[in-house]
């Protein structure tokens, strides 16, 4: 009977182990987190992850998905960052340059209060279009290692280029979008 | 009789205490409770910006008169349930909760039946008669090395 229980325990045991290790396997291979940016670094250039999230500007919701056919500039930000306010004006400038070339900007508020959110909006006078991501589900699935930080989107959907950190030079700028549209 | 008047105090006064901290909570609890999104530590240890925003709205909400659970719902609502320290008792994030208990119950069930076995193997043993005959061939080589040895 002695002999009989140990055995059972055992086979728990090891079964827990494989369980376990099955488990952290899965995180690894399918956890999902740093996709682009990791595959950004080897020199893929992935798919956008897709999102549908609430509008700062507006009402209802932007898909990302809506948005194909055309570059897009997506950039991460949060009221409560400061180097967020550095960068907010020159993007807002190349919005106003770009914007009737195929070209659309999305501004992706993280981790924020709404009303801080759109106080902050406003007062840099942004007009291209601001979802807003207070749960942070986005960060994960592009790989964003701090904020701000802007992805190229090319016509087809995949990410071409990354800046981490604010966009402070025009040609920066320019060199994300062009290389964007550049692919078709 | 006397515990269970103790008992039965002690529990009003929890609960009293529970009604008064959900009514009227301090911002040091709710502070306490409630974590930086962006950190991951509870809003009372972090420096973070948005932590000190949230230590603001936390005093604004009080003042108004909002609860402790309206205020914690109008956080889960804005960042989402990872906001809250403890991780709610449902759905998936019960496993939380329950998976320490369950472990701990198959620990002492472990313990219990190793002991068990260890009792049993050492009845057995004392059981084990003592006075066995050698074997003469054995007896006698015995006798010979404790001769050569006095």
């Amino acid at each position: 009977m002695t002999g009989r229980l140990r055995l059972g325990a055992q086979a728990v045991a090891v079964t827990a182990v494989v369980l376990l290790l099955g488990l952290l396997v899965w995180k690894v291979a399918f956890g999902g987190d740093n996709e682009v940016t990791g595959a950004l670094a080897s020199g893929d250039t992935p798919a956008a992850p897709a999102f549908t999230l609430e509008r700062l500007d507006g009402e209802g919701e932007l898909a990302l998905d809506s948005l194909r056919g055309k570059a897009v500039v997506l950039n991460f930000w949060a009221s409560w960052c400061g180097p967020c306010r550095e960068e907010m004006p020159l993007l807002q400038e190349g919005w106003e340059r770009w914007q009737d070339r195929d070209v659309v900007f999305v501004g992706v508020d993280v981790k924020d209060f709404r009303g801080d959110a759109r106080a902050f909006l406003e007062e840099y006078g942004v007009t291209y279009p601001n979802v807003y991501d207070g749960k942070g589900s986005t960060v994960g699935r592009y790989g964003v290692t701090g904020f701000p930080e802007t992805y190229f989107i090319d016509r087809a959907g995949d990410v071409v280029f990354r800046i981490a950190g604010p966009v402070l030079e025009e040609h920066d700028l320019d060199e994300g979008i062009e290389r964007a549209l550049a692919r078709v | 009789m006397r515990l269970l008047l103790a008992a039965c105090l002690l529990g009003l006064a929890c609960a009293g205490t529970a009604a008064a901290s959900e009514e009227h909570p301090t911002a040091a609890e709710l502070e306490s409770e409630l974590v930086c999104p962006v950190c991951d530590s509870t809003l009372d240890t972090s420096n973070a910006e948005i932590a000190r925003r949230m230590k603001v709205r936390i005093r604004e909400r009080i003042a108004a008169g909002a609860t402790k659970s309206e205020i914690k719902a109008e956080f889960v609502e804005q960042f989402g349930e990872r906001v809250l320290a403890e991780p709610p008792k449902r759905g998936f994030d019960l496993l939380a909760w329950v998976l320490p208990l369950v472990g701990g119950a198959l620990a002492l069930v472990a313990v219990a039946t190793v002991a068990r076995g260890w009792r049993r193997a050492g009845a057995a043993a004392e059981a084990q008669p003592t006075d066995v005959p050698l074997d003469p061939g054995l007896e006698r080589r015995l006798d010979d090395e404790l001769d050569r040895y006095e």
